[in-house]
């Protein structure tokens, strides 16, 4: 793809301000401190593109770091790895860069401002996996130009090195939705089995891996052993601080976000993983960062964007809210997703206003039960978190609503507050210019 | 026999429950998912073969797919 982007002769991509940071127990090795576009130069210049540990010996490493998946399935990620690299003939890597978690915007800082951190990473990972052709599967306009201008300043590459651009939407992060995507269908989810490692592009052994994931990869290549191990934070809602941090598993959500993000008052609960893993009373302040101690706890770290709910905002409302997005965003392809999310987000948005009582409640409790692992991607099973955890984590809130009796929305418009409470990332990130 | 529910195609005609109802589960819109515990990856217990055959061939959606041998093991 050597001079397919057509740039300016001597501009250079921008990378606007957006809050970073890293917790001080973490040796950042995801952000960076400046907020420049980092182009070759700077990034071999901090270490990278140096030869490592590559094949089998990347693939332990990797086993032995406990990377996972931070797409937000948390997949090990050296059994993907292995899957791949045990499959006989052509393979090909696909890095998902699409990220259609709302409350995300991880995936697209590290492409908008580190293209180098991922491209070595994902021919480190080609090289693990013996693939010829790596997609960079991205719809964001800034990061499709960030990588072209990156993939520009190589002299060549060991893989073909693809930027394959699709239509932002929720559904097609999916892995399956990105392999369909790549070979001309639309970007919707498949029924699993075969998974593209089995079954990917153009019916190739296909690793696909989150963009995090892959830029976690240099690192361990140069042995990363002795160093605490982080993962990218999105942090929005009810914090002075709103932003894109580094974070080291296992900290307690409440230090997390109050180090980093600042503190606007308690939190009176939290959403958790994007629009994943649904939602936290104030119990979340005190829960480890941990995948395990939060799947155990009934929560989720999924892709790692936390949205921290202030005293004002009504956790009802923002239900409803994320009901009415799943209604509207799943795929439309499997009869319990596209039916199951329109009658959640109709008790949802009743309840908000005052119009449910116990009959609508038990019914929003039987589906958020019955319908997770019914549909063919996770759409479904996020919907039901929001509904299920919306039962467990705020009864009070739950019960107030359905007497219209919720301070919180009497105190302010709950479908004002209740909108878009994650970061935008064109408001953080505006897209890239030429300097 | 190993069998896949595509439910992206399944358009809620309930034949493969009515013909194995151990097999297949539908919500309350009459669509389709295998019951708790079967998977695509696993053979069904022989018991439940015969019934599942007659709802892959009588689905109207053509929805049920029989599974190959797997050449390789999952990750």
């Amino acid at each position: 793809m050597r001079g397919a982007h057509v740039r300016r002769k001597g501009a250079r991509p921008v990378v606007p301000a957006l809050t970073t940071g890293a917790h001080p127990a973490v040796r950042p090795r995801l952000l960076r401190r400046q907020a420049d576009w980092e182009d070759r130069a700077a990034y071999e210049a901090a270490g990278g593109y140096l030869p490592g540990l590559a094949g089998p010996g990347l693939i332990d490493a990797v086993a032995a770091s406990g990377l996972r998946g931070r797409g937000g399935a948390a997949f090990p990620a050296a059994r993907k790895l292995a899957a791949v690299a045990g499959r006989r003939g052509e393979k090909v890597v696909i890095v998902n860069g699409e990220e259609g978690e709302p409350a995300s915007v991880k995936d697209r800082w590290l492409l908008r401002s580190r293209p180098h951190l991922v491209i070595d990473g994902a021919l480190r990972a080609a090289r693990a996996v013996g693939a010829g052709t790596v997609y960079f599967y991205v719809s964001d306009t800034a990061a499709a130009l960030s990588l072209k201008a990156a993939l520009a300043e190589l002299d060549g590459a060991p893989a073909e090195l693809r930027v394959h651009r699709v239509r932002p939407s929720y559904v097609a992060g999916e892995e399956t939705a990105a392999v369909n995507a790549i070979n001309g269908r639309p970007a919707k989810p498949s029924e699993k089995p075969p998974r593209p490692f089995e079954e990917g592009v153009a019916r190739l052994p296909t690793l696909v891996g989150n963009a995090e994931t892959i830029a976690s990869l240099p690192a361990i290549a140069g042995g990363a052993a002795g160093q605490v191990p982080s993962f990218l934070m999105t942090l929005s809602g009810a914090v002075p601080r709103p932003g894109l941090y580094e974070v080291p598993f296992g900290i307690p959500l409440g230090e997390a976000t109050e180090v980093l993000g600042g503190l606007a008052g308690p939190a009176r609960g939290y959403l958790m993983g994007g629009y994943f893993a649904g939602l936290l009373n104030a119990r979340g302040h005190g829960l480890p960062l941990d995948y395990d101690a939060l799947r155990a706890r009934g929560s989720g770290l999924g892709c790692g964007a936390i949205v921290v709910l202030g005293a004002r905002d009504c956790p009802v409302g923002l239900a409803a809210a994320l009901l009415a997005y799943f209604g509207r965003e799943n795929a439309g392809q499997c009869g319990s997703c596209f039916n199951g999310t329109a009658a959640m987000a109709g008790v949802a948005a009743a309840l908000a206003n005052g119009e449910a009582g116990p009959a609508e409640i038990a019914r929003l409790a039987h589906w958020s039960g019955f319908l997770p692992g019914r549909g063919a991607c996770g759409t479904l099973d996020a919907a039901a978190a929001v509904a299920a955890t919306l039962l467990r984590e705020f009864p009070a809130e739950v019960d107030a609503h359905q007497r219209d009796a919720c301070p919180a929305c009497a105190a302010t418009d709950f479908a004002a507050t209740a909108g878009p409470l994650a970061l935008s990332p064109d408001s953080i990130t505006p897209p890239l210019a030429a300097r | 026999m190993k069998i896949k529910l595509d439910r992206t195609i399944c358009d809620g005609f309930g034949k493969c429950a009515a013909h194995a109802p151990a097999v297949f589960s539908l919500d309350e819109w009459g669509y389709a998912s295998l019951e708790r515990g079967l998977t695509a990856e696993a053979d069904l217990p022989r018991e439940l073969e015969q019934p599942a055959r007659r709802a892959l061939l009588d689905c109207p959606a053509h929805a049920i797919i029989e599974r190959g041998p797997a050449s390789e093991p999952p990750p």
